[in-house]
């Protein structure tokens, strides 16, 4: 094997020496030094297209961009200088020239990269007055609204949408000035092949890309005495929401957030891991359904970001997918149903707040296959948890200091099995624990399955249940799902059940979680790491760590559902999935 | 598997052949099957361009499928080159002249009434579907100067008072041939 080439550079008056194709940035990270930038990202593409990167170069006479340029043998290198802070005030300053003067009242206010860059290089007085963007704003998505005067071009949501999720919805259309980011034809989001996921919004440096806000709805709601509102909330909201306060990322914050949820005025705080419990439970018993009859691999359908990813791309592979409803929508169900008969209360009357990690939750609320016989739907608002993190600090709740609260009965209690949900890997090692039990007949000899957290994205794997042996693959990312989809659609690999996460990390790294901290890239495996890290802690702290040992599934199942898989539970918690248009290109 | 089949591609396929008519079906079907179909995305717009006369969103769609290249990507690549028409093209094409000698003698107003008469900009066809506006620099008539084009035909010291008279002919003969047909 022949060693890669080494080249000798000076950055900085320090020498080094680093492989070839090395890039300056790169390099000079290498020797502690961070060159500022704003299109780059680790994970991504490069674009090299913002040119805030810029260094010098000798012998050149002008400067390149250190986030795209190789380093080559004897490059010498300046990476700041009077003359090159000032083009980089120059460069940011240009970029923004043409983008609005409404910091104070844009919703990212305080973590936009645009802003924070701009403060940083020194940008005090806008000097160039540009010609304004004019675009409308594109809100047809119930999930993803795109405001493209406030799109720098530097292309992240390009690159995210077809590196990272192989969806390929965004394009950079036309030239020059009038250059727009949008689906094919600039149609309208909900006509496009787009799956909300929202890691469009999650790498957007301003606000181009925001979730569409359902904070009003729900400020109403609490203020309608006529209204019994109920909220639940996802198992990675606990992980994530402490980042929005200030706490460390990967702190558990389970206790605080369900106080601050009663102080916002809540009729009732419901947890969706009990949701998710229940979904382990009938899940369970469909895959050992479908050892027998068929078909397989059974998929997973928490994901809704997933959902409309198989709808559009993989149509075929559709009758594969777990007929059981999310967490979510199977707690919204009891909520209106078995809860409110028990408190007497008239179902309409009940408002379903889901607070998710989610954007595509957005849209899975509004879903056809989740309204009741008068057309209701069980979910009324979905909340992402920046928007909770908003809503909170907005009604003048102090977080951190907020004692511990409990969450209420009789939807409130779940196993560990519900936490790890929020993390890729959570919903296949739940499974197993169930099925485990399932199929020995007796608690399993193991509760963790620690080979299916793929925390790389992608994993297959056996596991021995009896004298199953259960060819089990996990994917996290829908670039990395494509590998296993496309393994099924060929008849390649023969798989029992696969998990499909449509985010990076699983719900952790959701469209709906807080932007990272200063310093702290989005998508960073670390912090997704730690958030997922959460949720184990959790897990490995409880006694219930199995979904079937949960009694309030069991009472559930004794007062209201009968038995698993039975009619009733196929009436309130099963649904099915078809084929929609248009198709995506896989 | 017991379950009827949820695959909707030979519908997807179906409807993309017949937008787009079996010759030019069979064609990107080759450029599919062979290495790097993305990298025949730019012969395939223009032998769809040729055929149609521009790129519409549907025609657009319809390569995206039967190339199997996103279609996002497709239209971004359409809307980037300045060769490929999105829209439907007119009777006529017109092309005023903004090359230096044309525009000092004037250009600028020529092109402008130009588009106050069709309502329409460069890149344009105006709502009858008659004539389609089009900018180049220097066609090489500067002698000529300001000069616009109306297909083959060329129109020479062109004032703007003269547009109107020039639109008009064509227009009539826009008539003769409607009347004929």
């Amino acid at each position: 094997m022949s060693q890669k080439q080494q080249v000798r550079v000076t950055i900085d008056e320090t020498e080094l020496t680093v492989p070839a194709g090395t890039t300056i940035m790169e390099a000079a990270e290498q020797l502690g030094i961070y060159i500022p930038r704003l299109c780059y990202h680790p994970d991504l593409s490069l674009a090299g297209s913002c040119r805030v990167c810029i260094v010098d170069v000798k012998g050149m006479g002008h400067f390149m961009a250190s986030c795209s340029q190789a380093v080559w043998e004897g490059m010498e290198v300046q990476t700041t200088s009077p003359v090159i802070r000032q083009a980089r005030r120059d460069v940011v300053e240009l970029i923004l020239d043409n983008h609005p003067k409404d910091c104070q009242t844009c919703e990212r206010d305080g973590n936009c990269e645009l802003q924070n860059m701009a403060y940083t290089m020194g940008v005090r007085e806008r000097l160039f007055e540009g010609r304004r963007k004019q675009f409308p704003l594109e809100d047809s998505s119930a999930s993803v609204v795109r405001n493209a005067e406030k799109c720098i071009l530097c292309g992240r949501c390009v690159r995210v949408c077809a590196e990272v999720q192989g969806v390929y919805n965004l394009s950079q259309h036309g030239r020059g000035f009038t250059t727009v980011v949008g689906p094919a034809a600039l149609s309208p989001m909900d006509e496009s092949v787009c799956i909300q996921c929202g890691q469009c919004i999650n790498v957007c440096p301003t606000a181009a890309f925001l979730e569409k806000s359902s904070t009003e709805r729900i400020w109403q709601a609490l203020a309608d005495p006529a209204l019994h509102v109920v909220v639940q909330t996802a198992p990675s909201i606990r992980a994530a929401i402490g980042e929005g306060f200030g706490l460390a990322p990967g702190t558990p914050a389970t206790g605080k957030m369900v106080t601050a949820l009663r102080r916002l005025g809540f009729d009732a705080v419901f947890d969706t891991d009990l949701g998710a419990d229940l979904t382990i439970v009938e899940e369970a018993h469909e895959f050992l359904a479908r050892l027998k009859e068929g078909p397989l691999p059974m998929i997973t359908s928490c994901s809704p970001g997933w959902i409309n990813f198989l709808e559009k791309f993989y149509p075929d592979l559709v009758p594969h997918a777990s007929t059981c409803k999310s967490p979510m929508s199977m707690l919204s169900v009891l909520a209106k149903t078995y809860y409110a008969r028990q408190k007497g209360i008239d179902p309409k009357r009940v408002f379903m707040v889901a607070v998710m990690p989610c954007v595509a939750k957005k849209y899975e609320a509004a879903r056809q296959e989740h309204v009741d016989e008068t057309g209701i739907p069980y979910t009324d608002a979905v909340l992402t948890t920046r928007e909770l993190t908003w809503m909170i600090q907005c009604y003048g709740v102090g977080f951190r200091a907020l004692p511990d609260g409990e969450f209420d009965s009789p939807l409130g209690t779940a196993s560990g099995a519900g936490d790890i949900f929020g993390t890729t890997g959570g919903v296949m090692e739940a499974t197993l624990r169930a099925a485990s039990r399932l199929i020995t007949g007796k608690p399993g000899p193991r509760i963790e399955f620690t080979e299916v957290r793929a925390v790389e994205g992608l994993r297959e794997t056996y596991v021995a249940i009896g004298e199953h042996n259960v060819h089990v693959g996990v994917a996290n990312g829908l670039t990395n799902a494509k590998v296993l989809l496309d393994q099924v659609a060929s008849g390649a690999k023969k798989y029992h059940v696969i998990e499909v996460m449509a985010c990076p990390g699983g719900c952790v790294g959701g469209g709906g979680q807080p932007y990272p901290p200063r310093g702290v890239k989005v998508l960073d495996p670390d912090l997704l790491r730690k958030r997922g890290g959460a949720l184990y802690q959790i897990d490995e702290g409880k006694t219930l760590r199995e979904s079937y040992e949960n009694p309030a599934i069991a009472e559930l199942y004794e007062n209201f559902l009968g038995e698993p898989g039975s009619e009733k539970a196929h009436q309130l918690l099963h649904t099915r999935y078809q084929a929609k248009l248009p198709r995506g290109i896989r | 598997m017991s379950c009827h089949s949820t695959d909707n591609w030979h519908e997807v396929e179906g409807q993309s052949r017949e937008i787009l008519g079996e010759e030019l079906a069979a064609f990107i079907g080759g450029c599919r099957t062979g290495d790097e179909p993305a990298s025949h995305l730019i012969a395939v717009l223009h032998k769809v361009q040729g055929h149609f006369g521009y790129l519409g969103a549907a025609h657009l769609d319809a390569v995206a499928q039967l190339l199997q290249v996103p279609a996002a990507k497709v239209a971004g690549v359409a809307s980037f080159y300045h060769y490929y028409r999105l829209q439907p093209r007119g009777r006529f094409l017109i092309n005023v002249c903004l090359g230096t000698a044309c525009y000092v003698k004037g250009a600028d107003r020529v092109a402008q009434k130009l588009r106050d008469e069709l309502g329409i900009t460069f890149g344009e066809t105006s709502t009858d579907g008659v004539f389609s506006l089009e900018a180049s620099r220097c066609i090489g008539a500067c002698g000529l100067a300001p000069v616009m084009t109306v297909d083959d035909d060329v129109h020479a010291q062109v004032t703007p008072d003269r547009v109107p008279v020039i639109l008009e002919q064509y227009l009539q003969q826009t008539r003769r041939e409607t009347e004929r047909s």
